[in-house]
Parts: C-alpha cells; sequence; structure tokens
C-alpha cells in the first residue's frame, strides 16, 4: 500500500469542511477510520452479529472465533509472549484504571508511593488519584527537562524504598517526547518495582515490542489506532493478571456461581465482565491488518519526516513557539503564538478545513509547568502529507493577520 | 460561517487592550469562573455600594479574544448600574447568546447595545459560546454569591 496515495482509503477525506478539503491534524486525539474498517463494522451487524463466547449455534461460534482472532493478532502485533496477556477494555482509560484498582488493592497501602511523570494524561494520573484519596498512597511526578523529555535520571532521582509502581507514558501527547521505556523498566526491575506505560500515542506511532519493552503493563487506545471507538487494550504479564483480583464482576468472568460462593474464569474472560464491544473488537483486526499492509517502518518513516519539517516550518514562522524540543520525538507539534489564544487560533483553522485541538490536552499538570493555561496541538496520521503542514502554516498566517500580528 | 462576525474590529481592541483588567480596591463581593475543557479563567470584583449600586467592576483573568473581549464589554457597561438593573441586563445578553435576535432592554443605550451583539457571532459557533458566557454566569454568581465557583462544565451556559 502506497503512503503518498493513503488518503483515498479513508473515506472522511471525501467530505468538505466548510468547503474545504479536510486537513486533520488531530490524530493524537482521536485517528480517522479507513474504510475497510467501517465495512467490516457494517458486515458484522448486516452478515454475522452474535454475542460470543456464550451460545453454541453457527452464529455465535463464528463470532466468537472473529473475536478471539483479533486478541492474536494484538499479540502478534506488539510481540506479547501469550494471547492470554491481552485483554479487552474500553478504552486505555479502562485499562489503566483496572491496574490502578486491582493493583492498588493487593499492592499498595498507606505511605507506599505511585511514581507518575508531569508529561502524564489525566488518564494516567487521576486514577491513581483515587488511591490517594481511598488508602492515602503518595503519588510522586518525575520532571521535565527544558526540552520537554522526561530522562532515565529524572526518573531515578524520585525512585525512594517506598516507590511501588512506575506509571508512564510511552509518547508524550503534548511535547511528542518519546521516554526511553526499556531503559526505565531495566532501572525499575532491578529494584523490583513494575512499569505500567500509557501507550495511547506509543501504539499507533512506534513499532511495539512487549517482550523486548519487558514492561508489566501496557494500555493501548484503538481508536487513536486507524480503529473504531469504545475499545482499548491492556496488555499486562501473565502473572499479574493470574495474580490480581478481577475488576469488574458480571457474566462471562465467573468459574461458578452458588449462594455461598463464586470462583472466577480462566483468562481471559477473568477481565472482561459483561458483553464486550464485539463488532468493534473484530473491526480492530481490519486496523491491524491496515497497520501491517503499510508497515509500521514506513509509518515511522513517513511521520519523521513530517514532523521536521512542521518543526522547520514552524520554527520559521515568527511569533510561533514550539513546546518542547525532545531528541526523539513523535507524531505532535504543540505550539502557542504570542498575542492569539489556542482557541482563537482553533476557530480560525477551522474554517480553513484545518483540525487542530486547543485546550490543556488533559494534560493540566504539565501546562502549569509550563505556565501556559492552553496550547494548539498540530497531530499526525498515516494520512498527512507536507501539503498538510503548509496549509496549517499559511492558516497560522492568516491568523496571525486578524489579530494584527506580524 | 463567518470570521468576520466573529472577530470583528470591537472584539479584538477589547480582547487585545481589555478595559477594567484589575483588582477593584476594597471589593465587596467577587466569584471565580472556570473553564477546565479550555483553561479560561476569570475572577469578578464588585463593589455594590449602600444603595445596591455598581460602584466599581473589575476582573482578572486569562482566556480567549472572546472572553477577555466579553468581560471587558461587561464590566464597561455594567459600571454605575444599579443591582437590578444589572441582572436584568445580564439575563437579557444570556438570552440574546442562546436564543433571541436583540438586547430588549431599555437600560443601555443603542451603541451600548452594539457593543454587546458584537459577541453574538458567537452563536454560530456552538462550543465558543461557554467562551462568552463565562464572565456574565460568574458576575451572577458574585451577585447571588450561590456558588463559589462557576465551572461551565457544571452550569447551564
Amino acid at each position: 500500500m502506497n503512503i503518498s496515495n493513503i488518503k483515498k482509503e479513508f473515506p472522511i477525506f471525501d467530505n468538505k469542511v466548510h468547503n474545504n478539503d479536510l486537513v486533520y491534524l488531530d490524530s493524537a486525539n482521536s485517528s480517522q477510520k479507513p474504510r475497510v474498517v467501517v465495512d467490516r463494522i457494517y458486515d458484522f451487524y448486516t452478515k454475522e452479529f452474535s454475542n460470543v463466547g456464550r451460545s453454541v449455534h453457527y452464529l455465535a461460534v463464528a463470532a466468537t472465533n472473529l473475536y478471539e482472532n483479533t486478541r492474536t493478532s494484538v499479540q502478534k502485533f506488539i510481540n506479547a509472549k501469550d494471547s492470554n496477556e491481552i485483554v479487552f477494555t474500553k478504552g486505555a482509560t479502562e485499562a489503566i484504571n483496572l491496574v490502578a484498582s486491582t493493583f492498588g488493592q493487593n499492592h499498595l497501602k498507606e505511605g507506599d508511593e505511585v511514581l507518575l511523570t508531569e508529561l502524564e494524561h489525566h488518564s494516567n494520573y487521576v486514577p491513581w488519584h483515587y488511591l490517594r484519596k481511598s488508602k492515602g498512597v503518595k503519588i510522586e511526578f518525575a520532571e521535565i527537562n527544558e526540552d520537554g523529555e522526561v530522562t532515565l535520571e529524572s526518573i531515578e532521582k524520585k525512585i525512594t524504598p517506598k516507590t511501588k509502581i512506575i506509571g508512564v507514558t510511552h509518547l508524550s501527547n503534548v511535547t511528542g517526547a518519546i521516554l526511553p521505556i526499556k531503559e526505565i523498566v531495566q532501572l525499575a526491575h532491578s529494584k523490583n518495582i513494575p512499569v505500567l506505560v500509557d501507550g495511547c500515542q506509543g501504539a499507533p506511532h512506534l513499532k511495539l515490542d512487549m517482550q523486548d519493552l519487558d514492561c508489566d503493563f501496557y494500555a493501548i487506545s484503538c481508536h487513536k489506532m486507524y480503529g473504531p471507538t469504545g475499545l482499548g487494550i491492556l496488555y499486562a504479564k501473565k502473572k499479574w493478571l493470574e495474580e490480581l483480583p478481577p475488576y469488574q464482576g458480571g457474566g462471562g468472568m465467573i468459574g461458578e456461581v452458588k449462594k455461598e460462593g463464586i470462583t472466577y474464569g480462566d483468562l481471559p474472560n477473568k477481565y472482561e465482565a459483561g458483553t464486550m464491544a464485539t463488532a468493534q473488537v473484530i473491526a480492530f483486526d481490519e486496523s491491524i491488518k491496515f497497520l501491517n499492509k503499510v508497515g509500521m517502518d514506513k509509518i515511522i518513516k513517513h511521520e519523521k519526516e513530517l514532523i521536521e519539517y512542521g518543526q522547520e516550518i514552524l520554527r520559521k514562522n515568527n511569533s510561533v513557539k514550539l513546546i518542547g524540543n525532545p531528541k526523539t520525538k513523535g507524531s505532535v507539534l504543540s505550539f502557542t503564538i504570542d498575542g492569539i489564544h489556542p482557541h482563537d487560533i482553533a476557530t480560525i483553522l477551522d474554517e480553513d478545513g484545518v483540525a487542530i485541538r486547543a485546550g490543556h490536552h488533559c494534560c493540566q499538570i504539565l501546562h502549569d509547568k509550563l505556565d501556559i493555561a492552553a496550547s494548539a496541538r498540530a497531530s499526525l496520521g498515516v494520512y498527512n502529507t507536507k501539503d498538510d503542514l503548509d496549509k496549517l502554516n499559511s492558516s497560522i498566517n492568516k491568523c496571525k493577520k486578524i489579530f494584527e500580528l506580524k | 460561517m463567518n470570521l468576520k462576525e466573529l472577530y470583528q474590529e470591537i472584539i479584538l481592541d477589547h480582547g487585545k487592550n481589555p478595559r477594567n483588567l484589575r483588582k477593584t480596591e476594597n471589593f465587596n463581593k467577587d466569584a471565580k469562573g472556570h473553564n477546565p475543557l479550555c483553561g479560561d479563567k476569570v475572577h469578578i470584583f464588585l463593589k455594590l455600594n449602600d444603595n445596591k449600586k455598581l460602584e466599581d467592576i473589575s476582573f482578572e483573568g486569562q482566556g480567549c479574544a472572546i472572553s477577555m473581549a466579553s468581560a471587558s464589554i461587561m464590566t464597561d457597561l455594567l459600571k454605575g448600574k444599579a443591582e437590578k438593573e444589572v441582572k436584568e441586563i445580564v439575563t437579557d445578553f444570556l438570552e440574546m447568546i442562546k436564543e433571541k435576535d436583540e438586547i430588549k432592554t431599555n437600560l443601555l443605550k443603542d451603541d451600548e447595545k452594539t457593543k454587546l451583539m458584537c459577541l453574538s457571532g458567537v452563536k454560530q459557533y456552538p462550543m465558543r459560546v461557554k467562551c462568552a458566557t463565562l464572565s456574565w454566569h460568574t458576575l451572577t454568581s458574585a451577585i447571588d454569591k450561590s456558588q463559589n465557583e462557576i465551572n461551565t462544565e457544571n452550569s447551564e451556559t
């Protein structure tokens, strides 16, 4: 599949926005969907629909097989050792909540420390905050440096004998910094501390290898990977999924249910209570096929070229200030313009069909640290081109004109 | 969609050079407003005299051009008005932003009404209505002291 021609695989680009071609630069928020994924959802509901894992009729068996196929595809895609290490959730947020809640139950007590970073999205902070409230757990934050990175040294500085788990993002959704996960895991494991990685931005833009990274937990958001909404994945090492308690109770996750007691099901059912997002799981297999067909290596190369080009043109644009200058940077260009609030930028860009995000991008801790209330963010996907970035730049110039900036 | 309607000269002027962006000395009422989705923040200070007249009104805060201009124009127009009049104008403004075509109150002069109508451009931008109304809701809260902090996600806009 040729990457330069890939927009035509995404039906959304057939539409106009305010009579302009859509320049979609909000993929860190959510990516657009290739036709194969959309079609798969339609086909499943119109030809193959059934609930999974319960009935023995033809449709139920076929749907169950399709559902489990995706689990195996995900396992291969992220090179996990065992397909039972893949748990479907309603999103990466639920995946992190699952870990915080169950790990918290078994392993955290008053005074214990959870080590996060200043780059974390709210979804890798708020679930831990619950434990601060309920158990008196302490939360520490590894600091960013002036380039918007969190280094291994910065993590090391905050590890104490009380650190019980480390939660880090793989790729910052604001500065774009790619964290040295493998080294962080090695360091943490040398001190017997497990590591959870928020892989929301990592999974769509980096090549994943769970066995190589060796992290204990990795949370994935499928809708940021050209997949359906309402679906996330928790990768967790088998030893954790076996040891930790179930997260939600309900149908499908049980062994035996008696008036006097209940046993729980085996993996992966133990963590998949209730009717799951069946159509989304089955359609997500098409997202993985799509990524494999294009090739992660090609996607990484393409996005690297774009991010370098984007930085180059925005740096040349007076009054645009890029946020963060990490040595390894992926997929996002966050910026501010002196004299124009990010929301005004986003509204003016939208008029030209240029879709970006403005606000704190669910990273208030980071924005407080940077001492800005909000920022504008252009984030990239496989379908973006240099032409998209040129249009971004010319729309920024239009903002400056409206606000009479030079 | 019309950007020129949204970013009129007067909005840009008030957005860049907000009037009454300061803290009233000896204020006797105040309230904070916050839009957590976009980070807009406003803190309104009032000084009501014994006759319940608005002797001074000012604000501190940060936000987009629309929210700053709205707070600036609001404080400009309401200074000197009686509490009851303030309430009437606030209600009128919020109704105009929501659904009505014009400012009806007789408490404002025609040129003042025109100033307020400059903010009506946000009607075409539903996501930006909160920017225009934040300071107005916060003012109501300062007068009533019904809520300590206005949060656009918990309150009706």
